[in-house]
């Protein structure tokens, strides 16, 4: 059997090797779509990583707490404007739900910061030393401040790179360096290492951290001491999440003193609620790809099956001869089946070929990341093969019907 | 000793439209081991239609027909199939080579389908084809082979098996008159050494190799007698 199998592959390829041109047009429906998934795919797979990679950079398994927006005589403010959390809600939390592994809060403005003569603008933010910890913060150099700092309101500041490449010369070490804001003295003690583009396409390393204390009694001249901009808080596992949020729902919504019918003041997000957007859109790529897939895959089985109908028709004769010296049915059936999976695997490989240096061009001409996976590739081999297992059927049983009588007289 | 082929009371009916076309009626006959016959008949005469029967190619309507003791009428195309892979060889008039596939190709196809290893396949075609004056000529293609050594192939092709049965439907048909003398020199070589040849040919020249001849009319046996030229040979 396996003399058949192997005599009867070699003799597929010599028949399609005479007809190059016409197994090449034949493959083509196969190549184009399989060279289309494999591609698609790896740019959508790129994309899918580089976001959930940015996703990420926010921590781990973290919950953000925004309060709600003012509204004045019907006109409402942004989300965040009201002052409706503070400090004691976050320090509350954290005792109230276990489920939280620690709770942070930050409050950001943007000012001008100066370097000797150099000045620029960005976002400083006033945190708890717990924020750093939540958001995954690392440092490139020096390190981060203390409870004591925050206790104190000590003048220190943790700048992240961007803010070094614009306020420093190359090679000067930021660490130890005065820097002012609104006229105050601070002293950077960190330079934190670089994350990148948000989800949301924001720049994370344009950014100065400076104790929640100092912050709200010397930089911003806040209002309301003890307001916050927004809440972080992070659980030990993302399956917490969820049970973590409603219970922090409930916490706020007693300590702000909502009754039943009051919607909250307050607006909570998980890093998975935000990651679930992105997948999404990716989910709708992934269908209109397999929507394409699926149409070139059909026009393609289509055109292997059409090529093989008249390849049955040119053949009669030889298909005579082959029943007279003793070919059975399934002998038959197996040479055109073996010659339709031949010409899909072909293209199907062909098709791979295409799409993995497609997808490697767009990486190198547009900037795309792509990721082509090993299961892409197989998913795509053995859809190849089925195509052409399932198109070839009806040829095959169609040459295996013939009365070796009428085949041999065949004209 | 159990005749090769017995055929009683064959008929074979056609439905052509409406028409009901009788190609066989009521044909009786016996081939022992060994025999070479020579089966004649104008067109129409239902002489291809019995070469059919007898190759297992085609069944017959009514009657009974064994091959080596065996009934073959009530056999499914799969068994059919085997029975002509084991007992029987086919030499054409067109000889029915497989384009573009060389004569060692050719001559291995049967027992391609005996299901061989590829050495024993390429070994048998080979001798085979020793077997027809072929050697040297393995690896080349039917066009690249005149019509005698084509037909020479396919009888390599019908031999390799060992059959017990060689069917020639007009061998030389489509053959120059010393190719035609060559072929019938290999069949008649064949027979010499045990296997039962039945040949099919209008030409009465060819029918004089054989040693019965047989001819059919409007689907019965007409005469059945040996060939008186028999002694003289070689006489085309």
């Amino acid at each position: 059997m396996s003399a058949f199998i192997w005599l009867t592959v070699m003799t597929a390829l010599r028949i399609l090797g005479r007809n190059r041109l016409r197994a090449g047009l034949t493959m083509l429906g196969i190549v184009i779509g399989v060279a289309a998934v494999i591609a698609m795919v790896g740019i959508g797979e790129g994309a899918k990583r580089a976001v959930q990679a940015q996703i990420a950079t926010m921590g781990t398994n973290v919950i953000i707490v925004f309060p709600g927006f003012t509204s004045a005589s019907g006109v409402r403010g942004s989300q965040g404007t009201a002052i409706t959390l503070t400090v004691s809600d976050a320090l509350d939390l954290k005792k109230r739900v276990p489920l939280l592994v620690d709770t942070g809060w930050s409050r950001r403005d943007v000012m001008q910061i100066v370097n000797g003569n150099r000045n620029w603008n960005g976002p400083v933010n006033g945190v708890s030393p717990s924020y750093l910890t939540i958001r995954d913060w690392s440092f490139s150099s020096g390190g981060t401040f203390t409870q004591t700092d925050l206790d104190s309101a000590a003048r220190v500041a943790l700048i992240g790179q961007t803010i070094v490449d614009n306020l420093f010369d190359p090679g000067e070490e930021p660490v130890g360096a005065i820097i002012r804001l609104k006229n105050v003295p601070f002293r950077v003690i960190g330079v934190l290492s670089p994350k990148g583009q948000s989800a949301q396409g924001s720049d994370q390393d344009d950014v100065i951290f400076i104790p929640f204390t100092t912050a709200e009694r010397k930089v911003f001249g806040t209002s309301f001491i003890g307001s916050i901009g927004a809440m972080f808080a992070s659980t030990a596992q993302s399956e917490d999440l969820p049970a973590a949020v409603e219970q922090m729902r409930e916490v706020l919504r007693a300590r702000h003193r909502l009754q039943g019918e009051q919607a909250d003041d307050f607006t909570i997000k998980t890093q998975v609620d935000i990651g679930r957007v992105q997948e999404g859109t990716s989910q709708t790529l992934t269908i209109m790809l397999f929507s394409i897939a699926s149409v070139s895959l059909l026009v393609g089985g289509i055109g292997i099956m059409n090529i093989l109908l008249v390849s049955v028709t040119e053949r009669t004769r030889e298909i005579g001869v082959r029943m007279a010296v003793g070919a059975k049915r399934r002998h038959i059936v197996m040479q055109f089946l073996i010659e339709a999976m031949t010409l899909s695997l072909l293209g199907g490989a062909v098709g791979i070929v295409l799409g993995v240096v497609g997808a490697k061009l767009t990486t190198i001409v547009a900037g795309w990341p792509t990721v082509i996976s090993s299961d892409v590739i197989v998913v795509a081999f053995f859809f190849s093969l089925a195509v052409g297992l399932f198109f070839g059927l009806y040829p095959a049983n169609k040459a295996a019907r013939l009365n070796p009588i009428d085949a041999l007289r065949y004209e | 000793m159990i005749p090769l082929i017995e055929c009683n009371d064959i008929w074979k009916i056609y439905r052509v439209g409406d028409m009901e076309v009788q190609a066989l009626r009521g044909l009786s006959l016996t081939i022992e081991q060994g025999e070479f016959v020579a089966i004649m008949g104008s067109s129409g005469s239902g002489k291809s239609t019995l070469m059919n029967i007898l190759g297992c190619l085609d069944q017959p309507t009514k009657g009974f027909y064994r091959l080596n003791g065996v009934e073959v009428e009530n056999l499914r195309p799969d068994q059919l199939a085997e029975i002509r892979n084991q007992q029987i060889g086919f030499v054409f008039q067109s000889f029915n080579l497989i384009p573009r596939t060389s004569a060692l190709e050719n001559a291995q196809l049967p027992l391609f389908y005996r299901g061989l290893s590829l050495k024993e396949q390429r070994a048998k075609a080979a001798a085979a084809l020793q077997r027809v004056g072929l050697s040297g000529r393995e690896h080349h293609y039917p066009t690249q082979l005149s019509g005698g050594q084509q037909q020479r192939v396919a009888i390599a092709r019908a031999l390799v098996t060992a059959p017990s049965l060689l069917l020639a439907d007009e061998p030389t048909g489509n053959l120059d008159t010393q190719s035609s003398r060559e072929i019938m020199a290999i069949l008649e070589g064949l027979n010499r050494e045990g296997i039962t040849v039945i040949l099919v040919t209008h030409e009465v020249d060819v029918a004089a190799y054989a040693h019965r001849e047989i001819v059919i009319k409007d689907g019965q046996v007409l005469t059945d007698r040996p060939t008186k030229t028999r002694t003289q040979t070689v006489g085309v």
